[in-house]
Protein backbone atom coordinates (compact mmCIF):
# COMPACT_ATOMS: atom_id res chain seq x y z
CA UNK A 1 0.00 0.00 0.00
CA UNK A 2 1.61 3.30 -1.26
CA UNK A 3 0.71 6.01 1.30
CA UNK A 4 2.18 9.87 0.73
CA UNK A 5 5.13 9.20 3.61
CA UNK A 6 3.93 12.38 5.57
CA UNK A 7 1.03 10.96 6.76
CA UNK A 8 0.64 11.11 10.04
CA UNK A 9 -1.47 8.82 11.70
CA UNK A 10 -3.75 9.97 15.01
CA UNK A 11 -3.14 7.37 17.63
CA UNK A 12 -5.28 7.17 20.99
CA UNK A 13 -3.68 5.14 23.88
CA UNK A 14 -6.19 4.78 26.75
CA UNK A 15 -4.12 4.04 29.33
CA UNK A 16 -4.43 2.77 33.35
CA UNK A 17 -3.67 5.30 35.63
CA UNK A 18 -1.36 2.69 37.65
CA UNK A 19 1.25 1.16 35.16
CA UNK A 20 1.05 2.09 31.37
CA UNK A 21 0.30 5.56 32.34
CA UNK A 22 3.72 5.94 34.57
CA UNK A 23 5.13 3.86 32.21
CA UNK A 24 5.15 6.25 29.54
CA UNK A 25 5.83 9.05 32.39
CA UNK A 26 8.87 7.05 32.99
CA UNK A 27 9.76 7.25 29.63
CA UNK A 28 9.81 10.84 29.52
CA UNK A 29 11.47 11.38 32.36
CA UNK A 30 13.85 9.26 30.53
CA UNK A 31 14.33 11.35 27.44
CA UNK A 32 12.78 8.53 25.49
CA UNK A 33 11.72 9.45 21.82
CA UNK A 34 8.86 7.93 20.28
CA UNK A 35 6.36 9.47 17.81
CA UNK A 36 4.34 12.06 18.73
CA UNK A 37 1.27 11.05 17.08
CA UNK A 38 -0.24 9.37 20.14
CA UNK A 39 -2.84 10.95 22.61
CA UNK A 40 -2.84 9.55 26.12
CA UNK A 41 -5.51 9.10 27.65
CA UNK A 42 -5.58 8.15 31.04
CA UNK A 43 -8.41 6.59 33.15
CA UNK A 44 -8.10 4.51 36.27
CA UNK A 45 -7.81 1.08 35.43
CA UNK A 46 -8.14 -1.18 32.26
CA UNK A 47 -11.18 -2.70 33.41
CA UNK A 48 -12.92 0.67 33.36
CA UNK A 49 -12.24 1.27 29.64
CA UNK A 50 -15.27 0.95 28.00
CA UNK A 51 -15.37 -0.36 24.44
CA UNK A 52 -17.27 2.75 24.00
CA UNK A 53 -14.74 4.74 23.98
CA UNK A 54 -12.63 2.68 21.21
CA UNK A 55 -15.53 3.29 18.84
CA UNK A 56 -15.14 7.14 20.08
CA UNK A 57 -12.09 7.30 19.22
CA UNK A 58 -12.87 5.89 15.62
CA UNK A 59 -15.17 8.68 15.25
CA UNK A 60 -13.21 11.16 16.72
CA UNK A 61 -10.85 10.41 13.56
CA UNK A 62 -8.21 8.26 15.27
CA UNK A 63 -6.29 5.69 12.62
CA UNK A 64 -5.18 3.08 15.51
CA UNK A 65 -6.42 2.86 19.38
CA UNK A 66 -4.00 1.48 21.80
CA UNK A 67 -5.61 -0.21 25.45
CA UNK A 68 -2.78 -0.71 27.58
CA UNK A 69 -2.40 -1.49 31.22
CA UNK A 70 -0.96 -3.25 34.65
CA UNK A 71 0.29 -7.06 33.66
CA UNK A 72 -1.86 -9.66 34.76
CA UNK A 73 -1.22 -9.77 38.35
CA UNK A 74 0.06 -6.49 38.95
CA UNK A 75 -3.49 -4.66 38.67
CA UNK A 76 -4.17 -1.87 41.39
CA UNK A 77 -7.69 -2.97 41.93
CA UNK A 78 -6.47 -6.60 41.79
CA UNK A 79 -8.66 -8.03 38.90
CA UNK A 80 -9.75 -5.14 36.81
CA UNK A 81 -7.55 -6.50 34.09
CA UNK A 82 -8.30 -9.80 34.03
CA UNK A 83 -12.26 -8.56 33.43
CA UNK A 84 -10.80 -6.06 31.34
CA UNK A 85 -8.95 -9.32 28.74
CA UNK A 86 -11.88 -10.97 28.38
CA UNK A 87 -14.08 -8.05 27.28
CA UNK A 88 -11.07 -7.93 25.00
CA UNK A 89 -11.21 -11.49 23.90
CA UNK A 90 -14.66 -10.63 22.88
CA UNK A 91 -14.57 -7.47 21.68
CA UNK A 92 -12.04 -8.54 19.15
CA UNK A 93 -14.39 -11.03 17.33
CA UNK A 94 -17.18 -8.75 17.20
CA UNK A 95 -14.54 -6.23 15.49
CA UNK A 96 -13.98 -9.28 13.38
CA UNK A 97 -17.43 -9.70 12.45
CA UNK A 98 -18.00 -6.39 11.60
CA UNK A 99 -15.07 -5.90 9.29
CA UNK A 100 -13.34 -3.18 11.48
CA UNK A 101 -9.54 -3.48 10.90
CA UNK A 102 -8.73 -5.38 14.15
CA UNK A 103 -5.06 -4.36 13.16
CA UNK A 104 -5.85 -0.54 14.00
CA UNK A 105 -7.14 -1.75 17.41
CA UNK A 106 -3.92 -2.88 19.66
CA UNK A 107 -3.66 -3.86 23.46
CA UNK A 108 -0.48 -4.41 25.80
CA UNK A 109 0.54 -4.49 29.54
CA UNK A 110 3.18 -1.73 30.01
CA UNK A 111 4.42 -1.53 33.50
CA UNK A 112 5.50 1.65 35.66
CA UNK A 113 9.16 -0.10 34.75
CA UNK A 114 8.66 -0.43 30.87
CA UNK A 115 9.04 3.13 29.90
CA UNK A 116 11.28 1.27 27.09
CA UNK A 117 8.39 -0.98 26.23
CA UNK A 118 6.14 2.26 26.02
CA UNK A 119 8.55 3.54 23.17
CA UNK A 120 8.44 0.67 21.38
CA UNK A 121 5.10 -0.19 21.51
CA UNK A 122 4.35 3.70 19.97
CA UNK A 123 6.63 3.16 17.45
CA UNK A 124 5.66 0.11 16.11
CA UNK A 125 2.38 1.37 16.68
CA UNK A 126 2.62 4.62 14.41
CA UNK A 127 5.11 2.60 11.92
CA UNK A 128 2.35 0.14 11.15
CA UNK A 129 -0.22 2.63 11.17
CA UNK A 130 1.26 4.78 8.65
CA UNK A 131 1.93 1.53 6.81
CA UNK A 132 -2.43 0.96 6.73
CA UNK A 133 -2.85 4.79 5.48
CA UNK A 134 -5.71 7.09 7.11
CA UNK A 135 -8.78 4.79 8.57
CA UNK A 136 -10.63 5.68 5.23
CA UNK A 137 -13.69 3.08 6.06
CA UNK A 138 -14.41 3.96 9.55
CA UNK A 139 -14.11 8.08 8.16
CA UNK A 140 -16.78 7.25 5.47
CA UNK A 141 -19.14 5.81 7.68
CA UNK A 142 -18.70 9.26 10.38
CA UNK A 143 -19.60 11.31 7.27
CA UNK A 144 -22.26 10.27 5.58
CA UNK A 145 -25.58 11.29 5.59
CA UNK A 146 -29.06 10.08 7.63
CA UNK B 1 -51.14 -30.65 22.54
CA UNK B 2 -53.17 -27.34 22.07
CA UNK B 3 -56.05 -28.98 24.52
CA UNK B 4 -53.80 -29.69 26.95
CA UNK B 5 -51.74 -26.70 27.17
CA UNK B 6 -55.47 -25.02 27.74
CA UNK B 7 -56.79 -27.51 30.08
CA UNK B 8 -53.13 -26.98 32.59
CA UNK B 9 -53.45 -23.01 32.42
CA UNK B 10 -56.95 -22.67 32.95
CA UNK B 11 -56.28 -24.89 36.34
CA UNK B 12 -53.40 -23.19 37.59
CA UNK B 13 -55.71 -20.31 36.97
CA UNK B 14 -58.94 -21.52 38.77
CA UNK B 15 -56.65 -22.88 41.65
CA UNK B 16 -54.93 -19.51 42.06
CA UNK B 17 -51.66 -20.93 41.79
CA UNK B 18 -50.95 -17.93 39.48
CA UNK B 19 -53.07 -14.96 38.52
CA UNK B 20 -51.93 -14.19 34.93
CA UNK B 21 -50.51 -16.68 31.91
CA UNK B 22 -48.43 -15.51 29.44
CA UNK B 23 -49.04 -17.31 26.50
CA UNK B 24 -49.78 -17.12 22.29
CA UNK B 25 -53.30 -15.78 20.95
CA UNK B 26 -54.85 -15.26 17.72
CA UNK B 27 -55.77 -11.98 16.72
CA UNK B 28 -59.61 -10.91 16.25
CA UNK B 29 -58.34 -10.16 12.55
CA UNK B 30 -55.69 -11.25 10.02
CA UNK B 31 -53.01 -13.90 10.98
CA UNK B 32 -50.07 -14.84 13.10
CA UNK B 33 -50.32 -15.15 16.78
CA UNK B 34 -50.06 -12.36 19.15
CA UNK B 35 -49.13 -12.05 22.96
CA UNK B 36 -52.00 -13.13 24.98
CA UNK B 37 -52.61 -12.25 29.22
CA UNK B 38 -54.43 -14.40 30.57
CA UNK B 39 -56.22 -13.60 33.48
CA UNK B 40 -58.95 -15.73 33.51
CA UNK B 41 -60.25 -19.79 33.43
CA UNK B 42 -62.46 -19.18 30.72
CA UNK B 43 -60.20 -17.21 28.69
CA UNK B 44 -57.32 -19.73 28.82
CA UNK B 45 -59.48 -20.80 25.62
CA UNK B 46 -58.08 -18.48 23.79
CA UNK B 47 -54.25 -20.03 23.82
CA UNK B 48 -53.08 -21.61 20.61
CA UNK B 49 -49.64 -23.16 20.01
CA UNK B 50 -48.70 -23.81 16.06
CA UNK B 51 -46.05 -23.00 14.12
CA UNK B 52 -46.28 -18.97 14.29
CA UNK B 53 -45.16 -18.90 17.94
CA UNK B 54 -42.44 -17.37 17.26
CA UNK B 55 -41.96 -14.51 20.23
CA UNK B 56 -39.78 -14.87 23.29
CA UNK B 57 -42.59 -13.90 25.95
CA UNK B 58 -40.23 -13.82 28.83
CA UNK B 59 -39.78 -10.03 28.23
CA UNK B 60 -42.61 -9.91 29.69
CA UNK B 61 -42.01 -11.08 33.09
CA UNK B 62 -39.69 -8.55 33.83
CA UNK B 63 -42.60 -5.21 32.70
CA UNK B 64 -44.14 -3.76 35.75
CA UNK B 65 -47.77 -3.99 34.49
CA UNK B 66 -47.07 -7.85 34.02
CA UNK B 67 -45.50 -8.23 37.58
CA UNK B 68 -48.39 -6.09 38.80
CA UNK B 69 -51.13 -8.70 37.82
CA UNK B 70 -49.67 -11.08 40.05
CA UNK B 71 -48.02 -14.40 40.06
CA UNK B 72 -47.63 -15.67 36.62
CA UNK B 73 -47.11 -18.66 34.32
CA UNK B 74 -45.59 -18.24 31.35
CA UNK B 75 -45.23 -20.46 28.27
CA UNK B 76 -41.74 -21.19 26.58
CA UNK B 77 -40.35 -23.37 24.18
CA UNK B 78 -36.60 -24.85 24.89
CA UNK B 79 -35.22 -21.49 23.31
CA UNK B 80 -36.65 -19.16 25.09
CA UNK B 81 -36.48 -21.12 28.48
CA UNK B 82 -32.45 -20.09 28.15
CA UNK B 83 -33.60 -16.64 28.58
CA UNK B 84 -34.95 -17.38 31.28
CA UNK B 85 -31.97 -18.91 32.77
CA UNK B 86 -29.68 -16.21 32.03
CA UNK B 87 -32.44 -13.81 33.71
CA UNK B 88 -32.55 -15.66 37.03
CA UNK B 89 -28.73 -15.78 37.05
CA UNK B 90 -28.96 -11.81 36.53
CA UNK B 91 -31.55 -12.12 39.58
CA UNK B 92 -34.04 -9.97 37.20
CA UNK B 93 -36.60 -12.72 37.96
CA UNK B 94 -37.06 -14.75 40.97
CA UNK B 95 -37.75 -18.55 39.54
CA UNK B 96 -40.09 -19.74 42.26
CA UNK B 97 -42.70 -16.56 41.80
CA UNK B 98 -42.91 -18.06 37.82
CA UNK B 99 -44.98 -20.88 36.88
CA UNK B 100 -42.84 -22.47 33.13
CA UNK B 101 -45.01 -23.84 30.75
CA UNK B 102 -42.29 -25.52 28.31
CA UNK B 103 -44.06 -26.49 25.22
CA UNK B 104 -42.34 -28.88 22.98
CA UNK B 105 -41.14 -27.48 19.85
CA UNK B 106 -40.08 -28.47 16.79
CA UNK B 107 -38.69 -25.49 15.13
CA UNK B 108 -41.66 -22.58 14.23
CA UNK B 109 -42.11 -20.58 10.92
CA UNK B 110 -43.15 -21.85 7.40
CA UNK B 111 -40.08 -22.84 6.58
CA UNK B 112 -38.42 -23.24 9.61
CA UNK B 113 -36.61 -20.11 10.83
CA UNK B 114 -32.94 -20.22 10.82
CA UNK B 115 -32.73 -20.46 15.11
CA UNK B 116 -34.86 -23.53 14.27
CA UNK B 117 -32.81 -24.69 11.61
CA UNK B 118 -29.70 -25.26 14.37
CA UNK B 119 -31.21 -25.38 17.87
CA UNK B 120 -30.26 -28.61 19.79
CA UNK B 121 -32.72 -27.07 22.63
CA UNK B 122 -36.25 -28.87 21.58
CA UNK B 123 -37.43 -29.89 25.30
CA UNK B 124 -37.40 -27.02 27.79
CA UNK B 125 -35.64 -28.42 30.37
CA UNK B 126 -36.63 -26.82 33.73
CA UNK B 127 -40.07 -26.40 33.01
CA UNK B 128 -42.72 -26.89 35.94
CA UNK B 129 -45.22 -28.20 33.43
CA UNK B 130 -43.91 -29.82 30.05
CA UNK B 131 -46.86 -30.13 27.12
CA UNK B 132 -46.73 -32.24 23.88
CA UNK B 133 -45.13 -35.38 23.07
CA UNK B 134 -41.34 -35.91 24.23
CA UNK B 135 -39.43 -35.35 21.00
CA UNK B 136 -36.74 -38.07 19.58
CA UNK B 137 -33.66 -37.82 21.40
CA UNK B 138 -32.35 -34.23 21.24
CA UNK B 139 -28.22 -34.45 20.92
CA UNK B 140 -26.13 -31.42 20.94
CA UNK B 141 -25.80 -30.04 17.49
CA UNK B 142 -22.06 -29.87 16.70
CA UNK B 143 -20.77 -26.28 16.71
CA UNK B 144 -20.54 -25.98 13.44
CA UNK B 145 -23.82 -26.22 12.44
CA UNK B 146 -25.08 -24.05 14.99
CA UNK B 147 -22.84 -21.58 13.58
CA UNK B 148 -22.94 -22.11 10.03
CA UNK B 149 -24.56 -18.51 9.05
CA UNK B 150 -21.55 -17.07 10.68
CA UNK B 151 -19.15 -19.28 9.22
CA UNK B 152 -20.52 -18.25 5.93
CA UNK B 153 -20.52 -14.39 6.19
CA UNK B 154 -16.30 -15.07 7.86
CA UNK B 155 -15.38 -15.99 4.25
CA UNK B 156 -15.82 -12.51 3.47
CA UNK B 157 -12.82 -10.84 3.44
CA UNK B 158 -12.92 -7.93 6.09
CA UNK B 159 -13.52 -5.36 3.19
CA UNK B 160 -16.60 -6.79 2.32
CA UNK B 161 -18.04 -7.30 5.45
CA UNK B 162 -17.49 -3.29 6.83
CA UNK B 163 -19.04 -2.97 3.38
CA UNK B 164 -22.01 -4.92 3.92
CA UNK B 165 -22.29 -3.57 7.55
CA UNK B 166 -22.78 -0.33 5.54
CA UNK B 167 -25.07 -1.17 3.38
CA UNK B 168 -27.32 -2.64 6.14
CA UNK B 169 -27.09 -0.58 8.99
CA UNK B 170 -27.41 2.55 6.39
CA UNK B 171 -31.08 1.39 6.32
CA UNK B 172 -31.28 1.25 10.10
CA UNK B 173 -33.46 4.10 11.55
CA UNK B 174 -32.68 3.39 15.49
CA UNK B 175 -36.55 2.68 16.24
CA UNK B 176 -34.70 0.42 18.91
CA UNK B 177 -37.00 -2.88 18.31
CA UNK B 178 -34.00 -4.43 18.38
CA UNK B 179 -33.58 -3.53 22.01
CA UNK B 180 -37.31 -3.29 23.27
CA UNK B 181 -37.91 -6.82 21.85
CA UNK B 182 -34.75 -8.54 23.40
CA UNK B 183 -35.21 -9.85 27.20
CA UNK B 184 -31.75 -9.59 27.76
CA UNK B 185 -32.28 -5.34 27.71
CA UNK B 186 -33.77 -4.40 30.59
CA UNK B 187 -32.07 -1.91 31.99
CA UNK B 188 -34.19 0.79 33.60
CA UNK B 189 -31.93 3.60 31.38
CA UNK B 190 -30.17 2.17 28.13
CA UNK B 191 -26.79 4.07 27.42
CA UNK B 192 -28.57 4.72 23.87
CA UNK B 193 -30.72 7.23 25.79
CA UNK B 194 -28.20 8.78 28.37
CA UNK B 195 -27.95 12.41 26.98
CA UNK B 196 -25.60 14.35 29.60
CA UNK B 197 -22.83 13.79 27.99
CA UNK B 198 -24.25 11.81 25.28
CA UNK B 199 -22.30 8.29 24.87
CA UNK B 200 -23.95 6.69 21.66
CA UNK B 201 -24.03 9.57 18.90
CA UNK B 202 -28.38 9.66 18.76
CA UNK B 203 -28.77 10.57 14.80
CA UNK B 204 -29.77 7.71 12.69
CA UNK B 205 -26.95 8.24 10.55
CA UNK B 206 -24.29 5.38 9.51
CA UNK B 207 -21.83 6.74 12.64
CA UNK B 208 -24.83 6.63 15.07
CA UNK B 209 -26.14 3.34 13.41
CA UNK B 210 -22.35 1.37 14.03
CA UNK B 211 -22.17 3.07 17.68
CA UNK B 212 -25.65 1.44 18.29
CA UNK B 213 -25.24 -1.67 16.64
CA UNK B 214 -21.91 -2.12 18.48
CA UNK B 215 -22.94 -1.71 22.30
CA UNK B 216 -25.78 -3.67 21.73
CA UNK B 217 -24.39 -6.73 20.34
CA UNK B 218 -21.50 -6.32 23.03
CA UNK B 219 -23.78 -5.90 25.81
CA UNK B 220 -25.11 -8.92 25.05
CA UNK B 221 -21.88 -10.55 24.76
CA UNK B 222 -22.05 -13.98 26.30
CA UNK B 223 -25.98 -13.39 27.39
CA UNK B 224 -27.33 -13.34 24.06
CA UNK B 225 -29.48 -16.89 24.21
CA UNK B 226 -29.94 -16.68 20.44
CA UNK B 227 -33.70 -16.26 20.47
CA UNK B 228 -33.33 -13.75 16.91
CA UNK B 229 -36.02 -11.94 18.19
CA UNK B 230 -33.98 -8.59 17.16
CA UNK B 231 -33.75 -9.44 14.16
CA UNK B 232 -37.32 -10.52 13.24
CA UNK B 233 -38.56 -7.83 14.53
CA UNK B 234 -36.55 -5.59 13.13
CA UNK B 235 -38.46 -3.12 10.02
CA UNK B 236 -35.11 -2.44 7.94
CA UNK B 237 -34.79 -6.42 7.68
CA UNK B 238 -31.28 -5.89 9.20
CA UNK B 239 -29.27 -9.67 9.91
CA UNK B 240 -28.32 -8.98 13.17
CA UNK B 241 -28.12 -12.56 14.38
CA UNK B 242 -24.69 -12.15 12.67
CA UNK B 243 -23.10 -10.37 15.52
CA UNK B 244 -25.20 -12.24 18.39
CA UNK B 245 -23.56 -15.43 17.04
CA UNK B 246 -20.23 -14.07 16.55
CA UNK B 247 -19.72 -12.91 20.03
CA UNK B 248 -21.97 -16.37 20.59
CA UNK B 249 -19.13 -18.52 19.32
CA UNK B 250 -16.56 -16.01 20.83
CA UNK B 251 -17.87 -16.93 24.21
CA UNK B 252 -18.05 -20.84 23.08
CA UNK B 253 -14.59 -21.21 21.72
CA UNK B 254 -12.68 -19.23 24.47
CA UNK B 255 -14.71 -20.00 27.44
CA UNK B 256 -16.59 -23.05 26.42
CA UNK B 257 -19.89 -21.44 27.48
CA UNK B 258 -23.37 -21.18 25.94
CA UNK B 259 -25.82 -18.57 27.42
CA UNK B 260 -28.93 -19.89 29.26
CA UNK B 261 -27.37 -23.85 28.72
CA UNK B 262 -26.51 -24.28 32.07
CA UNK B 263 -28.05 -22.48 35.14
CA UNK B 264 -24.94 -23.12 37.46
CA UNK B 265 -22.22 -22.03 34.70
CA UNK B 266 -20.12 -19.16 35.78
CA UNK B 267 -20.82 -16.79 33.46
CA UNK B 268 -18.02 -14.99 31.21
CA UNK B 269 -18.45 -11.07 32.06
CA UNK B 270 -18.28 -10.87 36.04
CA UNK B 271 -15.67 -13.48 36.10
CA UNK B 272 -11.87 -14.61 34.73
CA UNK B 273 -9.44 -16.94 35.01
CA UNK B 274 -5.80 -16.14 35.50
CA UNK B 275 -5.17 -18.37 32.46
CA UNK B 276 -6.99 -16.83 29.93
CA UNK B 277 -6.12 -17.08 26.40
CA UNK B 278 -4.01 -13.62 25.72
CA UNK B 279 -1.64 -14.36 21.88
CA UNK B 280 -3.36 -10.69 20.55
CA UNK B 281 -1.44 -8.72 23.55
CA UNK B 282 1.88 -7.46 23.46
Amino acid sequence: MSQPSDFQPKIIAYVCNWCTYLGADLAGTNRLEYPANVRIIRLPCTGRIDFNLLVKAFEMGADAVLVSGCHPGDCHYTAGNYHARRRWILFRQLLETMGIDSRRVQFSWISAAEGKKWQQVITEITEKTQELGPYAAYREICQAGG
Amino acid sequence: MLDELREKCKQLLANGTVQVVIGYGQPAEAGGVVPVFITTPEDAQQLVWNDQCFANLTKYLLRSEIKALGKAAICVKGCDERALVVLERESQIDRTQIVVIGLLCDGVGQPRLPKCEACDVHKPRAADVLIGQPPADGQPLPAEQRYAALAAFLRKTPEERIAYWMAELSRCTKCYACRQVCPMCYCRQCIADKNRPVAISTSATLKGNFAWQITRAFHLASRCVGCDECSRVCPAGIDLRLLNLSLAQAAEKSFAFRAGMDPAAEPVIGAYREQDHEEFIR
